[in-house]
This record gives structure tokens, sequence and C-alpha cells, in this order.
């Protein structure tokens, strides 16, 4: 099949990206129709699963090599700082030490889009880099880091972002505190002071969302080895190739003498997305000592230098009619990045969930002295998700409209940041089950609170719109075997949620053979084509339908070659579970092991690519939660019951680990609802949830019982294949829809994230 | 201080010159080349790291090894008998109740030694036995009915 380059243009939030691609050059045969399919939308158990649960897994933090140096971090216990001295003797003198650096034994390395170095005299957070030490093992490289002497120059910091925007504020940079990118970032639609004229009623209101730290289970770590000019390193991470590249810049070397490699990590959620400053260290090291060197960062390191979730201030106005018609959206938001430049904004929601003609948007992103934020499962939209739906939620009640009613009447039916259509959007279809599943007319309290006694119940829900869906370039090599065998290589990473699985189904039903005769191998960038970081929900999107067009150029060969052998025109010929028969006589035919091996192959090879994003249309990924909590006004204790989960996201490609990310992403959010908390004593400046004990993740006693509910069969538009993506969605509506529930259940708004007991208490009791 | 600990561990008995202090996570994983017990938090929060002792889940990074003489310790890898899984590990793999996998292990140890001590626990006694074990991916509803199930 042929190719060609082809620009792909994605709208993601207000960045047009271009990507020179290369694609296949026709639009690829459909799937058949959900029901016919063998594989494609089947729970199979995932092909990992004997790895994880036999205990053989290997994880980068088990990757051990022979002769290994433990490495460890020395991190600024201040929250601002510079260095005057840096004595590294006494470390030195401990036996097992081998080496420590810092900045006065290395060169300077950009770091942050040059905002700072790998190492930096000036230390803007607690947790900032300061040394790193190499040992014989990890317990003597913590004690090495005691005994190395800083003296500092204390500075005033600030960890507040409403007390960083002040003119009187400490300063991080030369440009101050509110990033030159968003100071503030603008967006206006039609006339927004207009639009408020309209208005019949006006609701505005504030929120607050707090820092979340991601926390997988598996710490950010990695295990480096050169091999004369060539690094090897093992790594923690979602993007093997984003490594790969940031490492080479830093190093200054060409990216053909490092290979990245990751085979199975414990969940990362956004925090490894990008290189880390330690990989970087262990393989400064590595090459100075000359011995491989594993690095790891601890719990505590992990909450305070390898990102969170931006905290942020919303205050939020709606101008609607009494019919229930949206006039105006507007919003003014304060996000704190910490203490280097990333995006911490959270307008999307409101921007694109309903049709409004009018809106207005003022974001500020701030500089303080904390760690840095990074991406966290759908950045933005989750604090966005819970402020906007709890003021439409409020929009509806003070109109006298059914919540869902009042999102019916303001459904958006083309896109409204760039007018266009979408390819898909079963939005309606997941209020309509999602409302049925959690039995919301008999459930809802007509007035919110009117339950009797101390423990009242209620139930809310919240709406979902992420991008998703994937694009090129996307690349998996299928390999046939003359037994019948095939491997599937792509250069994308399965970071937890199942790709080597899906990757799988897919070729199994273009080939027609049982998943147990297929391998697939990730995560590799010497060995494997060029695959996608996993993050933004475009991994299964984005790579299945380069397999199923690698399979299918397979498929190709073999027809060819079985037209040679039996002497039939190849279409005279069919294909049936791994047999290829003619026609006209089925006595004609031959196994696709007969066709490798009596062209005289040993493998066939082909290279899948993913295909062209459709252009003039927009794509995004829809769902709505609906949760039923239980609220103890004498406790202050919320319990959530039950989520059902509705969801638009193309198609299913396995209903059992669809299941996982689901649970997964909705118990996250009801982390973020309820529980988790990054707290900073902003006197100090000193992070106080440093560990799994005080910063609060939720265990199986959280867990409510939860219904997923997929409306959607498929998007043919956005790929043969036609998945959306599930990893964000899952996570973006619960926080508002638990929020939402509470005030059913109790008559009490909580705008302020996450919903502790003693923020229900001080309402109902109007205390503070 | 090295000193010689006796041991059994996953049914071979082993003697091992060891700082009494190390933690057993470390010489298992280390010592020993048990990798498939992890760690996450270091200060016994996630139960990543646990092993069974004497019949009991511990977190192994709040044991040091020093308190171990004479003990019979199950780790993850123990579970397996002459190439066939454990009935739980494979209702963990039938129930979907594994995603990125690294709390598996500590989360299928802890119900193994419910299950050693009741063989039919109901879902409250299950939610007790692993109420230590923090899963961060996958959910928790799959992992309740891997362990009714086996």
């Amino acid at each position: 099949m042929s190719r060609k380059v082809i620009k792909s243009v994605t709208n993601l939030y207000d960045k047009k990206i271009e990507r020179l691609a290369e694609v296949p050059d026709e639009k690829l045969p459909p799937l058949k129709n959900n029901k016919e399919l063998k594989y494609i939308g089947r729970g199979i158990s995932r092909i990992d699963g004997y790895d994880k649960v036999s205990g053989t897994a290997v994880f980068t933090f088990d990757k051990i090599l022979k002769n290994m140096a433990h490495a460890r971090i020395l991190r600024c216990p201040h929250p601002h700082a510079k260095i005057r001295k840096i004595d590294i003797t006494k470390a030195m003198n401990i036996k097992g030490v081998i080496d420590i650096i810092t900045k006065d034994n290395t060169e300077k390395i950009d770091w942050y889009d040059g905002d700072t170095f790998i190492f930096d005299e000036h230390l803007r957070y607690q947790g900032d880099e300061i040394a790193c030490v190499a040992a014989e093992n990890e317990v003597i490289a913590s004690m090495a880091l005691k005994k190395i002497e800083v003296e500092y120059e204390i500075l005033s910091h600030v960890t507040d972002k409403m007390t960083a925007v002040k003119e009187d504020a400490p300063k991080l940079y030369d440009w101050g505190n509110i990033s030159p990118d968003a100071n503030p970032a603008k967006y206006n639609r039609g006339d927004y002071e207009q639009g408020l004229k309209n208005a019949d009623q006006i609701i505005e209101e504030e929120y607050n969302t707090q820092f979340v730290i991601h926390n997988p289970t598996e710490v950010h770590c990695s295990t480096v080895d050169w091999n004369g000019d060539h690094l090897t390193i093992w790594d923690s991470t979602q993007g093997i190739f984003a490594v790969r590249n940031s490492v080479a810049a830093a190093l200054k070397i060409p990216q053909n003498k490092i290979t990245v490699i990751k085979k199975y990590m414990g969940g990362g959620f956004g925090a490894k997305l990008e290189a880390g400053k330690y990989t970087v260290m262990a393989a400064l090291l590595a090459k100075r000592i000359g011995r491989p060197v594993r690095i790891t960062i601890d719990r505590k390191e992990m909450n305070l230098a390898v990102g969170n979730r931006p905290d942020s201030y919303q205050r939020l106005t709606v101008g609607v009619k009494n019919d229930g018609t949206l006039t105006a959206l507007g919003m003014t938001m304060y996000g704190a990045m910490g203490a280097h430049r990333d995006g911490a904004g959270c307008q999307w929601p409101l921007r694109s969930l309903y049709k409004c003609p009018n809106v207005k948007v003022e974001e500020y992103h701030v500089a303080i002295n904390t760690g840095r934020s990074r991406p966290f499962r759908a950045p933005g939209h989750v604090q966005g998700t819970f402020a906007f739906e709890s003021i439409i939620d409020m929009a509806a009640e003070k109109i006298g409209m059914d919540p869902i009613e009042f999102r019916l009447k303001n459904y958006a039916e083309v896109e409204a940041n760039w007018e266009i259509p979408w390819t898909t959007k079963l939005l309606k279809e997941c209020y309509k089950q999602g409302a049925e599943a959690i039995n919301w007319k008999s459930k809802r309290n007509k007035k919110a609170g009117e339950g009797k006694g101390p423990v009242k119940r209620g139930v809310g829900m919240a709406s979902q719109i992420w991008w998703g869906t994937g694009g090129p370039p996307a690349y998996a090599t299928v390999k046939l075997n003359r037994d019948g065998s095939v491997h599937v290589l792509s250069g994308t990473q399965d970071i937890g949620c199942g790709t080597y699985t899906i990757l799988a189904q897919v070729a199994a039903e273009v080939l027609e053979i049982p998943v147990e005769r297929i391998t697939v191998s990730l995560g590799n960038t010497d060995e494997h084509p060029y695959g996608p970081s996993s993050g933004g929900s475009m991994t299964a999107s984005s790579v299945t339908p380069a397999v199923y067009d690698g399979a299918l150029q397979i498929k190709a060969k073999l027809m060819s070659g079985a037209s040679a052998l039996l002497g039939v025109r190849e279409d005279n010929l069919v294909y049936s579970q791994g047999v290829i028969y003619s026609k006209d006589d089925k006595n004609k035919k031959k196994s696709i092991q007969e066709v490798v091996r009596e062209t005289h192959e040993q493998i066939l090879v082909a290279t899948g690519a993913r295909n062209a994003r459709p252009q003039g249309v927009m794509l995004n990924s829809f769902g709505a939660q609906f949760a039923e909590v239980e609220v103890n006004l004498e406790t202050g204790k919320v319990k959530v019951l039950k989520i059902v989960a509705a969801h638009d996201i193309g198609r299913t490609i396995n209903r059992k680990l669809l299941e996982n990310q689901f649970h997964g992403g909705i118990i996250q959010g009801i982390g973020y609802a309820l529980l988790e908390e990054r707290v900073i004593d902003h006197y100090t400046g000193k992070v106080l949830t440093t560990n799994l004990h005080n910063y609060k993740m939720p265990t199986i006693k959280d867990a409510p019982e939860i219904e997923v509910i997929i409306v959607s069969e498929g998007d043919d538009q956005i790929s043969a294949i036609g998945a959306k993506g599930i990893g964000e969605p899952a996570i973006i509506p619960t926080a508002g829809a638990i929020a939402n529930a509470v005030y059913n259940a109790t008559g009490v708004r909580i705008r302020t994230l996450p919903i502790t007991p003693d923020k229900i208490l001080n309402q109902v009791y109007n205390i503070g | 201080m090295i000193r010689r600990i006796n041991l059994t561990i996953n049914g071979d008995k082993v003697g091992i010159d060891v700082q009494p202090s190390m933690r057993l996570l470390d010489v298992l994983r280390e010592i020993l080349n048990l990798t498939g017990t992890k760690e996450g938090c270091s200060i016994g929060e996630c139960g990543a790291c646990t092993v069974v002792i004497n019949g009991n889940a511990v977190n192994s990074c709040l044991i040091v090894i020093g308190q171990c003489e004479g003990s019979e310790i199950t780790t993850i890898e123990g579970l397996e008998k002459n190439g066939e899984l454990n009935k739980l590990q494979k209702s963990f793999m039938e129930k979907g109740a594994v995603q990125c996998g690294f709390c598996t292990p500590g989360m299928i140890m802890s119900a193994y030694a419910l299950l050693l001590k009741n063989p039919n626990p109901t879902e409250v006694e299950i939610q007790e036995a692993i109420a230590g074990n923090l899963c961060r991916c996958t959910g928790y509803k799959q992992i309740i009915e891997a362990i009714k199930s086996p």
C-alpha cells in the first residue's frame, strides 16, 4: 500500500499543531460491524497478566545491572535560596561514595526551556536539585547527602499565587511571577457584555481547586549504562522518544547514540511525559565513574519535585435567560505553575461544552516557589469542569430547570471555537442512559437538602469533553513468521493501560488468528518504529490504526503469494482464519504458514502507519457522570455510594481493560473531589504532605459502586478502528458530579476542593 | 556487624550473612534478587512491599532482617508451584484485577494471607485485608472480585 506525506493539523487547546507525517495513501477498508468482530471489542484478559501476577515483570525500578552504582539527589530544603558555597569533601570521604556532581564540577545544561539548568545556583523551590551522589548502595548515597555542606543565601519566598501576583511579592524571574505566555491569556467570542445585558439572570461565583500530586505507585527512576560512546537508558517513562531526544540534547550527543527502553511501568498520569533531570545526572555520573548507575526518586521527592496538577482560582460568570438559554460565559482565573513555566489554565470546558455565543476568558499563569507543575490526567479539564459544571448546576436551579434539561437546552451541535461539526457526538445519549442508570428522577431531591435526618442523600451530574482521538505520526511493524506466529512492534509504550493487549487484538482481528499467537513488543527507541508518547488519551487511537494498516499489508502479501502459488487470481481468493482459498475450488488452499514457507520467505514484514486526521471537522470524546452520595451532617463526611459513567469514546477495543481505566480514573477523581491535597505552610514555604500518610489517596474503602456505560459503537471518520481514547475522560467529570450531588443532598455548595468534612460542617452550621 | 540469619523463603531454607539492620525488603530485592516485591512509599502506607511471614501479611519495608530469624517467608515468587500459578494469581488475571501491575504483588500477598486464615471471606473482610494496599490506576472492584472467586 502506498504512502504519502501530509500535513496533519490538530486543534489542541489554542494551538493549531501542524505535523508532517507519512500516512496511508488511501482510506483503509473499514472494520466489520461490532457484532461480527472476533477480537476487537472483546474482554480479553491482558496478555501481560502472567508477568504481573507472578512477580516476574521487570519494571524499570527492578532493573539491576552488574557492578551498578546507586545515585541519590541532594535537594534544597528552602523554598527560595541561592547557593553561596558547596563543600563535598566530607561526603566524598565516606567509604562507598564514588562520585558527586554539582554545579561546580559539571557544565551548565539548560533545562525547563531555558528557565534553569540541571544544576542552578538559584534554587526556586523546596526540592530543587543541588548535587547528585553515586555510591555503592542507596543507604551510603543517602548518608552522603547529609554530609554535603551547602551555604545558602536565603531569599524571601512566595508559595501562594494570589500573593505572588502582587507588586511587592518576591520575584522568581526577571519577567516577574506572571508567565509572559499568560499575562493574561485572553479569549473572546461574540459580545460578552451584550450577552450579560441580554440575560435575565446573572450568576457569579468563585471556585478554588487544590494542588494534587500524580503519585504513581512506581517512583520515577532510571538505570543507565554507557558502552563506549553509546548510552542505554531504562526509564520509567511515558515517552521513550521524548526522553531520548531530551537527553541527547542535554549531553550534546547524537540521537543514534542513545537507546531508551521501557517495558513495564507502575503508572505515570502525565508526570512521566518528559525526561527528568535525574536521568541526565545518572548519565553524567555513569560516564565519569565508568559504571552503570541506577537512580531513584523517593516518595518525598515525588511529592516535591516531579510534577503536580496546578491549583486554580476561578471567578465564573454565567448569563442566562429564564427559558434556560445561555447568553454569556465569563472566566477570570489564576493558576500556579510552580517554579518554572508550564500551562496552568483550565478554560476549555467553559469554552467548548455548551452552545453560548458570548464568551470572555482571562487566565494568569503564575510562578511560585514550589515544584513545577506537569500535565496531570486531563490537564485543565479536571479543575475547569468541577467549577464550570458547578455553576451550570446553579444556573439551572436559579431558573427552576432540571440540570439535564438545562444542558440539553444549551447542547452544542457544532464546535463553538472553530464553528465546525464534530465527527460524532453522542453526549445526549450519555445523559439519557446515565440518568436512567442512576435513577435520576426518583433519587434526586426536588429541593436540595430536603431529606430527613442527619444523614442526607442526593444525586448530581457533570458532563465531559476531551481531545484524545490521536493522529499521525505513529507506526507499527507487523512480522509474520513461518509458523504463523506474529510480532507487533511499535515505539510507543504500555504505561499499564493495556497497549500490549489491544495491539495484539487488532492484529488478531485482521489476520484472523488467536491472540495467543501474537507477541507485542513496545518501548525501545532502537528496535521499534516511532510511536507516540503515552499521553492525551491518544495511544490507542494513534497506534491501533497503524497496526491495522501493517496487518492489512501482511494480508495483502499473503494473498499475492497464495495467488502465485495456487495459480488463482487474487480477486478469486478468499482469506479465512489464516487460510487462503480459491472461491471456485475450496480444495485449492494455502495456509499462511505454507505461503511464507513456499515463497521462500523467512519472515514477512510490513510497517503500518496511522491515517491522517479528517480535516474540517472536530474530534472530541464526550461523557457524563452521575454521582449518588451520602453526607453525614454530624461528621461532615461525604461517602460516594455510586458513580455512573456514560461515555462516548468511539469504539471499545477491550471491555475488560476499559473497565480498569474507568474505575481507576473515577477513583482518582474521588480522591480529587474529597481527599487529595498538597498542603503548603506558606509561612515557611514548605510542603507538609510529602508522604503517603499525609497525602491522602483513596483506598478500597473509598471506592463506590461504579457502572460504566459506553454509548458509542465507533467513529469511522477518526480511523478504521474508530477509538477516541478513555484515560482522561474517565476522571474529568467526577469531581463536578460529586460536588453537585453533595449540594443536592445537603443544600450547601462547596466551592473549594477537596470537599473535606470541615468545609461541609462550616457551611452547614454557618461558621467561618 | 554481619550476622547469619536462617530463614525459609518460598519453601527453601536459606542462611544469609547480613547486617541485621537491613530491611527485609532490601534483603529480598538486593541479596535474593526477588524483585517481585516492590517498594512504593518506604513507610508502610502503600503495601506494595507486602510479603507473608509465618502466615501474616506484613510490610517488608518496616521489618529488619534481624527480626526474621527462623521465619517462614512467602513472596509473590513463591506462589507459583511446578509451573502453575496459584489460583489467586489466576483469578487476578481473569477478573481484570491488574492494570499497571506495580501494586499487584503486594495486593496478592495481602489477599493470600487473608485466604490462609479465612478461605471464604466476606466483602467487608476483603476490604479490611487490603485496606493497606494502595492502587493508583486500576480501581478496586475487580480486585475484590478476584479475591472472592478463586
